[in-house]
């Protein structure tokens, strides 16, 4: 390419030219098109359906209902409700167990020893596991007859328990698998952060006379915060649309008493078992607005904190 | 875990503060270490290590609580899955969406990367972001519909575009993130050597990006061939992947257990594989912006 710009001017130096001086949209507009057309479009596509009363075939004739959908869904306490509340219980539980446990683990693998290779490859296994799988993993271990879950409980004198198939301990259950799964994640997020630390701060406070614990609490993790809210945020997001692990451990709806239902599994369920299209849009809208709210708490904390 | 906090602080009690110059941490710390240590280790390898041994055994021998751990190994299951329920047409699908899913996202997502990345574009990096945020099912009613007009539904080409609804954002997040680490003076120079702009970029930026590429390329591989949501809905009978073959697997009336956990084998072996030998990218990659702030 550059041997023809030195040379005699032709179409292709023009077109280099020209290439050039707007290589800036060049390079963003294929990836800005694919997201306009396959998200933009079907987004807004969404909204709309949020208005209607679309059922059975999305091709089928609906009507512009306003805002009775809308109305409906926020007064729906059989099912939105307590599936806004799962997701909220699912999310904040697991994320907090995620966090202390990831911290205490970073903690750990923080200064260098031997076999460091291996233990990093150990809990890099369960975040690259595909989570269908890991679901049905799961589903054997936790089965009440013949897992090895009950086994254990077994021997140590504890009466089986229903684990994946009980009304109220299938969704702290799957708060486990998802623990079990995502905790690498933190670790790995938080052990960037820690690296990435100088030591003076935490030499200082040693040299006063600071023990670990209290080094920990107002030195390391102070410096952290930055870290933990990004961890917070990336492993929030993924963790209040679980729907893989949810959907292969207990099907459609969550389950015979929607016990496990949180809005992503509701949602889906609305839009591809019952063709409800207009209400699944609603659930969806609303969703969605509930994470950029989330998020916008958290970022902008992060703003003010900072400021 | 509420362990660590009595043993962290009982670790400071025998250093003398002052006239310990380096740091040496007691026996008793040193000793709690490898213990938490192989704990966690086994936390998280112990579940693993129980799929792939129910994996090697009879369905009897599943059913069998005294044969936990003692029972002779054998291939049946993997023979009825692989043979029998075909899945290795399932795993070519799922290797096939997830290299081209890569690789479109590559094509069109490093050159964004950069563009927002140099010309701080951050209302458009932001636009590309958002999909991050958007819950798949939002997508998917739209999608069906659209695609189904366009008789794509159970093709290749609607898994391969909706994968890369996945791949796109971490590729450009990732990339962002590497291009912004990467000084702008070897460019510079390219272009006082007179090269162009594009050709700079071509020529030696992004051959000085290869890790910053095998790292998004690698994730989003891994990203394509997990995901299980998208396949649900848009995958036909011959173009499934190997999530949605896994789950298709328990829709009977019993599950067969053993050929359960060795499909489940078959899809997290591949990926377990490319993710030892890639760990450091792996591992760069997930924590990109971790320490931005």
């Amino acid at each position: 390419m550059t041997t023809m710009v030195t040379t005699k001017p032709s179409m292709w130096t023009n077109y280099s030219t020209w290439a050039n001086r707007y290589r800036k949209w060049l390079f963003a507009a294929p990836a800005m098109i694919f997201v306009g057309l396959l998200i933009a479009v079907p987004l807004g596509w969404t909204l709309y359906l949020s208005v209607t009363d679309s059922e059975g075939s999305v091709r089928a004739a609906s009507n512009l209902v306003g805002l009775s959908n809308y109305f409906e869904v926020l007064t729906d306490t059989d099912r939105f409700w307590p599936a806004v509340m799962r997701t909220f219980v699912f999310t904040g539980g697991a994320l907090a167990v995620e966090l202390v446990l990831g911290m205490c683990i970073a903690l750990l693998l923080w200064r260098p020893f031997r076999g460091e290779k291996w233990v990093r490859v150990a809990i890099l296994l369960p975040l690259v596991a595909t989570p269908v799988a890991v679901g049905m993993m799961w589903r054997l271990i936790f089965d009440p007859n013949i897992g090895f879950a009950n086994q254990v409980l077994s021997w140590i004198g504890i009466p089986a328990q229903p684990w994946l198939s009980g009304q109220y301990t299938a969704l702290p259950t799957l708060m486990f698998v998802d623990i079990w799964q995502w905790t690498p994640m933190v670790v790995l997020m938080l052990l960037a952060g820690l690296t990435s630390l100088s030591d003076e701060p935490d030499e200082a406070a040693r040299i006063d006379g600071a023990n670990s614990w209290q080094r920990f609490w107002f030195v390391t993790l102070p410096l952290m915060r930055a870290t933990v809210i990004v961890t917070v945020v990336l492993r929030g997001i993924d963790a209040l649309k679980t729907f893989d692990i949810l959907y292969a451990t207990k099907g459609k709806g969550g389950g015979s008493f929607h016990e496990v239902e949180t809005l992503n599994i509701y949602a889906f369920g609305l839009s591809f078992d019952y063709n409800d299209y207009g209400i699944a849009s609603t659930v969806l809208v609303l969703f969605f607005l509930l994470i950029i709210a989330i998020m916008w708490v958290l970022t902008y904390r992060r703003k003010a904190n900072r400021s | 875990m509420t362990t660590t906090l009595p043993t962290r602080s009982a670790a400071k009690t025998p250093t003398p503060v002052a006239s310990a110059p380096r740091r040496r941490k007691p026996r008793a710390y040193k000793t709690f270490r490898v213990v938490a240590l192989t704990l966690t280790v086994l936390l998280f390898i112990a579940p693993l290590a129980w799929m792939l041994i129910a994996s090697l055994k009879s369905n009897v021998d599943i059913f069998d609580a005294s044969k936990t751990l003692f029972f002779t190994p054998t291939l049946d299951n993997y023979d009825n899955v692989l043979s029998r329920n075909n899945y290795l047409i399932f795993i070519f699908n799922s290797f096939w969406v997830a290299l081209l899913s890569t690789l479109f996202s590559l094509l069109i997502g490093v050159p964004a990367a950069y563009a927002m990345s140099r010309f701080a574009m951050h209302r458009s990096a932001l636009v590309v972001l958002m999909a991050r945020i958007i819950p798949g099912v939002s997508l998917l009613v739209p999608w069906y519909f659209i695609f189904a007009n366009m008789r794509m539904v159970g093709g290749f080409g609607v898994l391969i575009l909706s994968h890369m609804f996945v791949a796109l954002p971490l590729i450009v997040y990732i990339m962002i993130s590497y291009f912004d680490s990467t000084p702008l003076e070897l460019e510079e120079q390219a272009q006082v050597d007179g090269l162009t702009h594009i050709g700079a970029f071509l020529r030696i930026t992004l051959p000085l990006s290869v890790p910053g590429l095998a790292t998004a390329g690698i994730l989003s591989f891994i990203f394509s061939w997990n995901n299980f949501m998208f396949a649900l809905v848009l995958s036909g009978a011959n173009t499934k992947t190997l999530p949605v073959a896994i789950f298709n697997f328990v829709s009977y009336a019993s599950i067969d257990w053993g050929s359960l956990m060795a499909a489940a084998v078959v899809v997290t072996v591949p990926i377990m594989v490319i993710a030892l030998f890639t760990q450091k990218y792996i591992v760069s990659g997930l924590t990109a912006g971790a320490t931005k702030g």
